[in-house]
């Protein structure tokens, strides 16, 4: 494999600096002292953060984003496993388009998602309800903790399942004992993946958000279609720090190239 | 020998995945198929301004969609902005990624991670760091005209220059997984092959490398292209009002005009759209690399 | 005393029928092969005796019951797989003390078993090692040790040393059995090594396509094959066509070529066109002059330790001799030489397909 020369290695720094850029610039503007969207040229001050703690809406968008991502992560991860197992281990007629079909939400745009889920809503008459709106973030947020546990039950080796209960184990034992532990690295991946998807989720939730259910993206999006001022971006620098705490737990118990590209 | 222990699963198998896939199922049926079914009946029913969705069948919305230059103008640009989003991406991406594959680890994996990782932040936020960077105070206008290249600040906000650079970031990732992906089935072998029978490390790369990763170029290019189009929050923020695109038409009309039916019928077109573009393209792929695709 | 009974055993997955009318009866404490090529329903027999595969027809006793439809969890039978399947998240000694834990023994009682089967199989001190710390023979020895655990009435082994490089299996095979025989556990296993299944099997069950083409023991199969498969499968043979001119009451009159040659029939019938076996083994080499045997030329010759292997081109055809590594080295490629056997080491069945 050809190394990479000065002139390589210059572009990559350039574009390095893109990704980078945007977020780095929120960061530093949340530490601004000043009044407005600026550097911390004067120092670096958390009035901005301190703010936060005054921001209610904030605060309360912030509550409800993560209990929703608790909630749908956790139902989305209950729903992927038995579906994972069948899928893997058994071969019958349709399992390629069952298959599509729950990783169907990703290939549609969550503009439509958010129209379906807003008819819906209306017709049904639960405009407003978290439990419906916790629902809507499962059937998004499925796609992406199936990949990941379907990607543990492939790996595991069905013999071992056989040698338990060979051995004396019940079905019910044999999975508690054998499968499971095995697909947990799977299953907890899936799970964080989901969450964060769910409390990342924008586009979809703007269509369903109500007064009473405005998640953290969508309380940040109605302030930035305002008025743009630091208080959004200390939020996000929050947020950030947030995100790099999970990528560190995350890449611990999957592999973090597992669960951005798949097939690591 | 393998074949009878692989189709001898635990018995009575008839039932079983289907009753495991079940609760899934049933939730998708639910909340993903009855929803788009809604809607697509809802685009067909139409809207009076005084008395609000009336039920009825017709196919005034899309026709209007169809003949109306308005939505001819906002079609036109989304798809030339998802077009100008997937050339960048291809051209910027693509050299990125063969530059990352020819590092050592750690920093390959550390730069991976770093490229990737922007895709578990929230759309907003990076649109948010744009927004900053964009404006006419922002960060790349002071830079401009530090470095002397600029007398005034360049508009950028509310452009669809700023728009396409941004959705290029955002969107990037995507193409660098995707191409990720074929190079790592690269033999990295067959390289030094093609260099063992005189070839320049350009021609190497144009008819050894580029070959190969081709069908993974093309899958990111589809990716991209698809989730450009339909994009919402930062031709939202960073195009403004004038700016519209696909999505954010269907959003004023959902959420301003209240034209739910006219609404319903730009979402059902932008999904047939999104699934002629990438389930078309991938079975072009599948057929036309078959021999690159390996099981 | 029959303790496992396989009683008309069939299976078919959809066409293709993969056991056809199997039956076999093992006595306690017996070691029983199956043996036979890639798709000869050997394994598939041993799922069903398993109970990891429903059969299509027939029924499995074990000591008089009838176990056909008993759930695998509960029919006491220790597997060794043949890619080992152990529990990777647990240690040897947690593998090992699977079974015991299922059976709810009690911990100390438990420890103890454990200890004294990772003996049996000779891993000490490797209890709280993980599979994956351990090479391919010892992970191989703690799937044993699992299966035995448990003390189960039959062990049931699924080519579980085709993993394992040549003289680690043939250490393995000397000790499984000597394992087996100090256990008394009635075993049976799958593999297409004749070599293993001669070395640890007090009788061997040839399988081919389906069936038992002849249950015997590893002499009896090897010395007096029923079918070509079996002649051909069990170990090296040569054959000779020939037309069959004359039958008395102990042998018949075969002609090959230009020679006439004696072979017992052991009151088998066949047609006027067979095929005559005799084991390189049994073939000498005397010197070109020499009265009797067929002359020939040796054509090549390979040297392989404790014995020669030469291909000699006579008047019945190329005639593979296999020449012990005794005394002077034998005739080099291109000399003449005469092959002589006892017509007693001859054998004659019907020219039937050798690969059906």
């Amino acid at each position: 494999m050809r190394k990479n020369g000065l002139l390589s290695l210059v572009y990559h720094a350039f574009f390095i600096a893109f990704i980078l850029a945007p977020l780095v610039v929120v960061v530093l503007v949340s530490f601004t002292g000043k009044g407005y969207i600026s550097l911390p040229t004067d120092g670096f001050s958390l009035r901005w953060f301190r703010a936060i703690g005054n921001a209610t809406e904030f605060v309360a968008a912030f509550w409800l984003s993560l209990w929703l991502g608790l909630a749908s992560a956790t139902v989305a991860v209950v729903l992927a496993v038995p579906a994972a197992l069948a899928l893997v281990r058994y071969r019958f007629p349709g399992r390629g388009v069952l298959t599509a079909f729950f990783m169907s939400p990703l290939m549609i745009p969550h503009v439509v998602l958010g129209v379906a889920f807003l008819r819906f809503f209306s017709t049904v008459g639960v405009t407003g309800s978290f439990f419906w709106l916790a629902l809507t973030h499962v059937v998004v947020v499925m796609p992406y903790a199936l990949r990941l546990v379907l990607a543990s039950a492939t790996g595991l080796d069905r013999d071992a399942e056989k040698a338990a209960l060979s051995l004396g184990a019940s079905r019910l034992t044999a999975f508690r004992r054998i499968v499971l532990p095995l697909i947990l690295p799977g299953v907890v991946g899936g799970w964080m993946l989901a969450f964060i998807q769910s409390f990342d989720e924008l586009t979809m939730t703007v269509f369903v958000a109500t007064p009473g259910t405005t998640t953290l993206p969508v309380a940040m999006y109605n302030q930035i279609a305002h008025t743009i001022d630091p208080l959004v971006a200390s939020v996000s620098t929050v947020l950030i720090g947030g995100t790099l705490v999970l990528m560190v737990l995350l890449d611990r118990i999957v592999g973090l190239d597992r669960v951005l590209i798949g097939k690591g | 020998m393998a074949s009878a222990s692989t189709a001898a699963v635990l018995p009575r198998s008839g039932s079983a995945p289907w009753l495991l896939s079940a609760p899934a199922l049933l939730l998708f049926l639910g909340l993903l198929v009855i929803p788009l079914a809604l809607t697509a009946v809802l685009s067909f029913h139409s809207f009076d301004g005084t008395r609000g969705v009336l039920p009825d069948l017709t196919g005034r919305n899309y026709l209007e969609v169809f003949s109306d230059p308005y939505y001819h103008e906002i079609f036109l640009r989304t798809a030339g902005l998802a077009l100008a989003v997937t050339l960048l991406s291809v051209l910027f991406g693509v050299p990125e990624t063969i530059i990352l594959s020819r590092m050592k680890a750690p920093w390959r994996g550390i730069f991976l991670i770093v490229i990737l990782g922007p895709l578990l932040v929230s759309v907003v936020v990076r649109t948010l760091g744009w927004a900053i960077l964009m404006g006419n105070n922002g960060l790349i206008n002071a830079a401009l005209q530090a470095l002397g290249l600029t007398d005034e600040p360049v508009r950028l906000l509310f452009t669809m220059t700023g728009v396409v650079i941004a959705l290029t970031h955002v969107l990037m990732p995507f193409m660098v997984i995707s191409v990720w992906a074929s190079l790592q089935k690269l033999d990295p072998q067959v390289e030094n092959a093609g260099q063992s029978f005189g070839a320049s490390p350009f021609t190497v790369f144009r008819r050894v490398i580029l070959p190969q990763i081709l069908p993974g170029i093309l899958s990111g290019g589809i990716i991209v292209f698809a989730l450009a189009a339909s994009a919402f929050a930062t031709p939202a923020i960073l195009g403004g009002r004038r700016l519209k695109v696909v999505a954010t038409a269907a959003y004023d009309e959902f959420l301003s005009t209240l034209n739910w039916p006219l609404g319903a019928s730009i979402a059902v077109l932008l999904l047939i759209a999104n699934v002629i573009v990438i389930a078309g393209f991938n079975r072009y792929l599948e057929r036309r690399y078959r021999q690159v695709f390996e099981s | 005393m029959t303790f496992l009974q396989l009683d008309q055993l069939g299976k078919t997955f959809g066409d293709f029928r993969a056991v056809e009318s199997l039956s076999l009866h093992v006595e306690r404490g017996e070691f029983v092969s199956l043996l036979g090529p890639s798709g000869c329903g050997k394994t598939t027999t041993l799922q069903m005796v398993a109970g990891f595969v429903e059969p299509t027809r027939g029924r499995i006793l074990l000591n008089g019951t009838d176990i056909t439809a008993t759930r695998p969890e509960k029919r006491g039978m220790g597997v060794v797989f043949q890619s080992y399947a152990l529990f990777p998240h647990m240690t040897v000694a947690d593998n090992i003390g699977f079974g015991l834990e299922m059976r709810g023994m009690p911990r100390a009682e438990r420890l103890r078993r454990i200890e004294e089967t990772i003996e049996l199989v000779r891993l000490p001190g490797l209890g709280k090692r993980y599979p994956k710390e351990l090479s391919g023979g010892q992970r191989q020895r703690v799937a044993v040790a699992r299966a035995l655990a448990v003390r189960p009435e039959v062990l049931l082994l699924d080519e579980p040393m085709s993993n394992l490089d040549a003289k680690l299996r043939e250490d393995m095979h000397v000790e499984l059995r000597g394992i087996q025989r100090h256990l008394g556990i009635t075993t049976i296993l799958v593999t297409h090594d004749q070599v293993e299944a001669m070395t640890m099997s007090d009788r061997i069950a040839v399988m081919h396509g389906g069936r038992i083409v002849q249950l015997a023991t590893p002499y009896e199969a090897y010395e007096r094959p029923d079918s070509a498969f079996a002649s051909t499968f069990l170990g090296k043979t040569n054959v000779l066509r020939g037309t069959v001119e004359a039958r008395n009451a102990r042998c018949c009159e075969v002609r090959v070529g230009d020679a006439l040659l004696h072979v017992p029939h052991e009151a088998r019938d066949f047609a006027r066109e067979v095929n005559v076996y005799v084991r390189p083994e049994k073939v000498r080499l005397a010197p070109a002059d020499a009265g009797s045997g067929v002359a020939g030329t040796v054509r090549t010759r390979l040297f392989l330790g404790n014995h020669w292997l030469i291909e000699v081109d006579s008047a019945l055809g190329p005639v593979r001799v296999s020449h012990p590594n005794i005394g002077p080295v034998p005739p080099a490629e291109g000399d003449a030489v005469a092959v002589q056997w006892h017509d007693d080491d001859l054998r004659i069945l019907d020219t039937e397909a050798i690969h059906g």
